[in-house]
């Protein structure tokens, strides 16, 4: 495993730093060798990509806070447009300048402005002499607003012309940011996905106070066991290990069990983590009332889960409306005549599909249907005479509103507008039960 | 949200507050301002009536929310250095509140529960619609206007100065958000320690921020997820709490948030009641009372229940739909003056003025009772306004003696309906109580069959039915069922001593004994066969006949008071008939208006020259009319020249044999002109629309197109 080392920095400093991103000292000696020294010009832009938790965002922000970095961290979804972006980088910039009644309000409207103000802000300072890193969290965001944002940021080094490196960070790779008018290549880094091992050590990094590391990471071994199969992600893996952590502990608690007793640990705690998964991983119940039920030993049977409330109460003619829509969604046109007039003729031979046909038409999927023919099948299913009042069709509206049937081609909403039924099979079974 | 609700004009004009539209077309002599105000005050009643009902019924699923709230930030607030806290990431608590489809009734629960969170828990309410919020940066706006609005109500003048810094350039972010948040806090705990005091005390010193999305169905998904992802950030320094409206199930979470974005969230499910029970509540405590003297007929009642049952569910429109029925009933009878409480009743019958007697002696059901009276009472009644009077207080007193008997037996029978299989006259007591409207209830072949179900139930049933039944009888204020109370009782004991009888000797089952013995076919055939000969001649046993007493008894209740409202003397005073009114204002048919309008203009305009029987093409209609009967007869597309040579032929028969001539081989230019305006106005109302697939053509969008 190579250790850090790299002469502009102490090795006190170097050794901390990598106790802090263990797993990651490859990509971390990689980047410092870019960095080079304080005074040296960096990379103009790099950009770093990876899975969802593979720690890009966690090894940049240690790796600046521990060298001692001047640097700006910004999350690209958090400022949405390309002036919250830009005016909170300059304030950012004129914090960490350490000059407190210089905040006053900036105004950025446009690239240029943040050019020349970038100058400003970095020249008043003792930055000078010392590359200054804007790192832009989740940097797709970026392709959303304005063209010129992503090419200027790139090349925001040769703009200013002052010691600046940009570092992108983003889940996606350099591929689908490049725009079409070409632009300045940045250095891209990639950051694989921690192997179950990483996790593993990761993981069993943090163990609390009150536990021995080797008993945590029993418990670690067992929870990657279930967990690894569906989950990857390091954050989501720790806040299951705490929620479950307590349930694993009982025994040893309650004095049943020794720490070394893995085999009766395991026994007690699998079942448990096979119930988590089916719930609070998928979010169908909330950690809060995880543990509640774990503290009051309850079956988590009693709590329903969210998607055990799948019933929907509807009027009436709601209900018969989205059966129409539903018919008319998946059965083809030709068929109404058959299955919804009294005297059709006579039912032609059942070969008369066409061969493309006889492929489900759930697997197909919704298709558009007019108003028109939805209120026809909906008056041939109705018993009773159905008058075309002003509720039925404002329940057309309320319909499309409860995301339960959509609206097909929003320009024509006037005249013959056109709907699909968004429900599945199962959900129109209950309506009709 | 749709499931709308059209105010209509009579409404409005009422809120004026002006009685003038009341005097409308009639006379000063009916007592229109009178009407005004009782109506004005009766419905006021209601209202708060409703509104009280409404926080009852909503009370327990509030206190659970503002127990979750509670709880939610605990952690926050004691900024406890736990290893598991520290470990675990934060979740942004979040109550999902499942309210039912009837969208309409959403906005007053969450009027209502952000006053009850005002009160309890944080001054910090931002409630966001998603037509407000169409991306991000409008949703941020919203929420930090309403945040920091409320803030300033609550100390309202210190800080103008800040508002109007706020209110120029509002850097729409998290930190200032965040950074707002800090100086509200710190100046309610620190600075400002003796004025707070009040607040202080109600809130906690850092209370959490809650924002509602009061539709999430509608909101965009990527608004939703980015606000989500931005907050999560923040959980640390801003104590957040979401509330998610949701009208149909929950699954629209998961079906619109990614797996990644709801696992920063900690969900909670909170069902409010279903509407349905929440209508049965309004029925119970609205109509099925006499606390109010304004009763719906029949029909009435059927229209506003089928309203709610097949269009919209919605409990307001409900209400609306009763007032509706209350102002045109206090508008449109002069004698509703009399639909008061008794006590003002009898004053006002007292002073009413010689019109309103005679009003009195036109109605129907007044006719009827002066026919059956002697015929010097029949002059007197006729001719004499004070004896006319003293005879109207009387019967106004029976109606209301009527009202509250009947509301006691319909319970009462429908303790005893509720209970049988199949439900012949319904389940509940809304059924029940217009099934008894409607006609004569014993008549009807549905309770027919639902006596001869209820001769069959079993004694435990039987004995909880009446015990029940004199429960209500008890609490009812009707005076005269002492008597009815006794008889039940005198039931229960009779039940109580067939029990102690049966106990005595329960040596019968010996017949069973025997026949377990017995092991030939033969024998075994011809004993059952004995025993079934035996039991059908059998008498009837005591348990039997007491059965049979108890529903005699409940017939005879039934047929004694729940005699239909409109056989009552008097009852067009207090009751609202006109269904057909109703169903006009509320259930409009737009379509069949507009098709009967340019098919049968007639109908209203009212020339005698447009009367015709239908079928032929009148040549006096209005041009729309004639445009619209000829594209009837088209197929979906419409060939305009053959439409143009139609019309002008149907329109030259008017003028005259005289034009022919000329409009053989030329159109006349204002024939042309005219056409197309008629077809323009059609296009207009969305009936054609041009269409590229042929030239000349215009395509139809109604029916005839499939």
């Amino acid at each position: 495993m190579p250790n850090l080392e790299h002469p502009a920095y102490p090795a006190a400093t170097l050794l901390q730093l990598e106790s802090l991103v263990p797993c990651r000292e490859s990509q971390v000696s990689m980047l410092l060798s870019i960095f080079g020294e304080r005074q040296q010009f960096s990379f103009p832009s790099i950009f770093i990509y990876g899975h969802t938790s593979s720690g890009k965002t966690y090894v940049m922000q240690n790796l600046l806070n521990t060298l001692q970095l001047p640097h700006v961290f910004v999350n690209c979804v958090e400022y949405f447009t390309s002036r919250l972006l830009l005016e909170e980088i300059l304030i950012q910039l004129q914090s960490c300048s350490s000059e407190p009644e210089q905040t006053s309000r900036v105004h950025c409207d446009t690239f240029n402005d943040f050019v020349r103000l970038l100058k400003q802000a970095v020249a008043s300072q003792e930055l000078q002499d010392q590359t200054v890193y804007i790192v832009l969290d989740r940097a797709e965001q970026l392709r959303e607003m304005e063209a010129n944002i992503l090419p200027a940021f790139l090349r925001l080094q040769e703009l200013t012309d002052r010691n600046v490196t940009v570092v992108l960070l983003s889940e996606i790779a350099w591929e689908l940011f490049r725009p079409n008018t070409g632009c300045f290549e940045p250095f891209t880094l990639y950051f694989p996905d921690y192997s179950i091992g990483h996790l593993q050590k990761i993981l069993s990094q943090n163990h609390p106070p009150e536990y021995s590391a080797d008993f945590y990471a029993a418990y670690i071994n067992i929870l990657l066991g279930v967990f690894y199969m569906v989950c990857r992600d390091l954050k989501e893996l720790q806040h299951l290990a705490v929620l479950n952590f307590s349930k694993y502990c009982e025994p040893v608690v309650r004095g049943e069990a020794n720490e070394r007793d893995t085999r009766k640990l395991w026994k007690n705690i699998e079942p448990h983590l096979k119930k988590a998964m089916q719930t609070v991983y998928l979010r169908e119940i909330s950690s809060s009332q995880w543990e509640r039920l774990q503290h009051d030993d309850g079956e988590p049977g009693q709590l329903k889960g969210l998607s055990a409330h799948t019933h929907v109460e509807l009027p009436y003619y709601s209900k018969f409306l989205l059966i129409a829509a539903y018919l008319a969604s998946y059965n083809p046109v030709r068929t109404d005549k058959r299955f919804f007039l009294k005297h059709h003729g006579k039912i032609r031979k059942t070969n008369f599909m066409k061969k493309h046909e006889k492929t489900s038409n759930h697997l197909l999927g919704p298709k558009p249907f007019p108003l028109d023919r939805l209120l026809a099948i909906l008056y041939s299913i109705v018993d009773n005479r159905v008058a075309p009042t002003a509720n039925i069709f404002s329940q057309i509206t309320s319909l499309v509103t409860l995301q339960l049937l959509s609206m097909v081609g929003h320009n024509d909403q006037l005249d013959g507008p056109r709907y699909k039924c968004t429900v599945s099979l199962d959900f129109i079974r209950a309506v009709a039960r | 949200g749709c499931f709308v609700f059209k105010p209509s004009p009579k409404r409005r004009r009422l809120s004026q507050k002006t009685a003038i539209g009341f005097r409308g077309r009639n006379n000063e002599s009916e007592d229109s301002e009178l009407r005004f105000v009782t109506c004005q005050s009766l419905w006021d009643q209601i209202k708060s009536e409703t509104e009280q009902i409404q926080e009852d019924l909503n009370k327990q699923l509030f206190d659970n929310l503002v127990s979750f709230l509670r709880q939610s930030h605990s952690e926050f607030r004691e900024k406890t250095t736990e290893w598991t806290c520290r470990m675990k990431s934060r979740e942004i608590p979040t109550a999902a509140l499942v309210l039912g489809v009837n969208v309409t009734d959403h906005d007053l629960t969450f009027r209502s529960f952000s006053e009850v969170l005002q009160n309890n828990i944080t001054p910090y309410i931002a409630l966001l619609e998603a037509k407000d919020c169409p991306d991000i940066k409008s949703l941020m706006q919203k929420l930090m206007g309403q945040l920091m609005n409320c803030y300033t109500d609550v100390d309202s003048l210190e800080d103008e100065d800040y508002v109007q810094v706020s209110q120029n350039r509002i850097r729409c972010s998290m930190t200032s958000l965040i950074n707002w948040y800090e100086s509200v806090t710190k100046k309610t705990n620190s600075e400002t320690p003796s004025k707070k005091r009040t607040s202080s005390s109600r809130h906690w010193q850092s209370p959490p921020v809650v924002v509602i999305f009061k539709d999430m169905e509608s909101f965009a998904t990527k608004v939703l997820q980015d606000f989500i992802v931005i907050s999560s950030q923040h959980i640390h320094e801003l104590p957040l709490v979401l509330i998610f409206g949701i009208a149909t199930s929950p699954m629209i979470i998961h079906s619109l948030l990614p797996h990644s974005v709801s696992s920063l969230l900690c969900i909670e499910l909170f069902q409010s009641l279903s509407c349905k029970d929440h209508l049965s509540t309004i029925i119970d405590k609205l109509l099925l009372t006499t606390q109010f003297p304004f009763k719906l007929g029949g029909k009435v009642l059927q229209v506003l229940i089928n309203i709610f049952l097949y269009h919209d569910f919605s409990v307001q429109n409900f209400i609306k739909g009763f007032q509706l029925c209350m102002v045109e009933h206090f508008y449109t009878q002069p004698l509703s003056v009399l639909c008061c409480q008794l006590v003002d009743a009898r004053k006002r019958v007292n002073s009413l003025s010689h019109d309103q007697c005679e009003n009195i002696r036109k109605l129907p059901s007044f006719r009827r009772y002066v026919e059956n009276q002697v015929s010097e009472e029949q002059i007197a009644l006729l001719t004499e306004d004070n004896f006319l009077k003293e005879t109207i207080q009387k019967l106004l007193e029976d109606l209301h003696v009527y009202h509250e008997n009947y509301v006691s037996v319909l319970r009462c029978l429908h303790v005893f309906i509720s209970s049988l299989p199949k439900y012949p006259l319904g389940k509940q007591i809304r059924e029940l109580h217009c099934a008894c409207l409607e006609n004569q209830v014993w008549e009807t072949e549905e309770y027919e069959s639902s006596l001869q179900l209820a001769r069959m139930l079993n004694k435990s049933d039987l004995v909880t039915m009446l015990q029940q039944c004199v429960e209500i009888f008890v609490s009812s204020s009707g005076k005269e069922f002492d008597k009815t109370v006794e008889k039940l009782k005198e039931f229960l004991t009779q039940f109580q001593k067939l029990e102690e009888a049966i106990q005595e000797r329960d040596v019968s089952v010996s017949s069973q004994k025997e026949l377990q013995k017995k092991t030939d076919l033969y024998h075994l055939q011809k004993t059952l066969l004995e025993l079934k000969e035996s039991r059908r001649s059998k008498k009837l046993t005591k348990f039997e006949m007491l059965r049979f007493e108890v529903v005699d008894f409940i017939d005879s209740l039934v047929r004694t008071y729940l005699v239909p409202a409109d056989h009552k003397t008097l009852h067009e005073i207090v009751y609202f008939n006109t269904a057909s009114v109703l169903r006009g204002h509320l259930n409009a048919a737009p379509r069949t208006a507009l098709h009967t309008a340019l098919n049968n203009p007639y109908c209203y305009l009212k020339n005698q020259a447009l009367k015709s029987d239908g079928g032929s093409i009148s040549n006096k209609a209005p041009d729309i009319c004639i445009v619209y009967k000829l594209h009837l007869e088209c197929g979906r597309l419409i060939n305009l020249v053959d439409w143009l040579e139609a019309f002008s032929t149907v329109v030259a028969a008017v003028e005259g044999p005289n034009a022919d001539a000329a409009s053989s081989d030329q159109v006349d230019d204002i024939i042309h002109a005219r056409f197309i305006r008629a077809v323009s106005e059609l296009e207009l109302l969305g009936f054609i629309k041009p269409s590229k697939q042929k030239t000349d053509h215009v395509a139809r969008l109604t029916w005839g197109g499939c």
